[in-house]
């Protein structure tokens, strides 16, 4: 719990600072999926990619249990991955974005979104177990 | 030079939030969404405290009339709650509880989730760059 709490904290932290900084909201399917287009964006978009892929690799490195491996085969995830970036672009939005700056804002969209996704994800837990 | 680093600070810090929170886990993701199993929790707390920590933020800078270190607010400004919203979250949610990956956690477990977030990830990339495209092409 205390973890968790901790763990979130950091993300509104990060979330907050992105938005005081650039003005920009912390939503990562959005900052993945508009990565490479132009304009005034395009700065913060890399930078805050290279922080997060770059530290995901340190703390692998040094604390390698705070990783999972994956919880069904490559071709499963390979399906699931790509639903996530589908899905993800048309509502443009996901846990981040939706999840967090979104239900913080108390935006009736991302209120909408995240009922959605939770329900399906539920949904799809109970139909096919939380692992293979 | 200084909008990169503070970005990437930024980045950073959600990633080390994301490790210490449990959520690159998969595991912990799926069995947060097993809701009439073995139910873990970890993932309302880590929402709380992101929520809890942001919120006030947003209050706070709504005042503002310009961000720190670029020229406006850039607030999300579609309003409609219409079948592409509802429809593409219900599609994102089948493949975050076939996986327990959602994209930022994926993102941070490329080295430490290898090889299942890299496929996981290139494969969002690709459905990604499909539905930009076609989006693109019927506007």
């Amino acid at each position: 719990m205390v973890r968790g709490l901790g763990g979130g904290a950091l993300i509104g932290l990060a979330s907050a600072l992105a938005l005081a900084a650039h003005g920009r909201i912390a939503g990562i399917s959005g900052i993945l999926g508009r990565a490479l287009e132009g304009g005034a964006g395009r700065t913060f978009r890399l930078g805050f990619l290279a922080g997060l892929v770059t530290t995901g690799a340190v703390v692998a490195a040094v604390a390698p249990s705070a990783f999972g491996g994956g919880v069904r085969g490559l071709p499963a995830l390979a399906v699931a991955g790509a639903l996530v970036g589908i899905g993800t672009t048309l509502s443009n939005g996901c846990t981040s974005g939706h999840g967090v700056c979104g239900l913080a804002r108390l935006s009736p969209r991302s209120i909408a979104a995240v009922a959605a996704f939770m329900v399906t994800a539920a949904i799809t837990v109970a139909l096919v177990g939380p692992h293979a | 030079m200084i909008a990169f680093a503070l970005a990437a600070v930024s980045g950073a810090v959600f990633a080390l939030g994301l490790a210490l929170g449990g959520m690159t886990i998969p595991a912990k993701i799926t069995s947060f969404l097993d809701v009439g199993g073995a139910w873990d929790p970890a993932l309302a707390f880590v929402m709380a405290g992101a929520i809890a920590v942001y919120a006030p933020a947003v209050r706070l800078l709504q005042r503002r009339p310009r961000p720190l270190i670029a020229e406006r607010f850039h607030w999300p400004t579609p309003r409609a709650i219409d079948a592409r919203l509802v429809g593409g979250a219900a599609l994102f949610g089948v493949g975050w509880g076939l996986s327990g990956y959602c994209p930022g956690p994926a993102l941070a477990s490329l080295t430490g989730g290898a090889p299942s977030a890299v496929v996981f990830v290139a494969a969002m990339i690709a459905g990604i760059a499909v539905t930009r495209a076609v989006l693109g092409a019927r506007r």
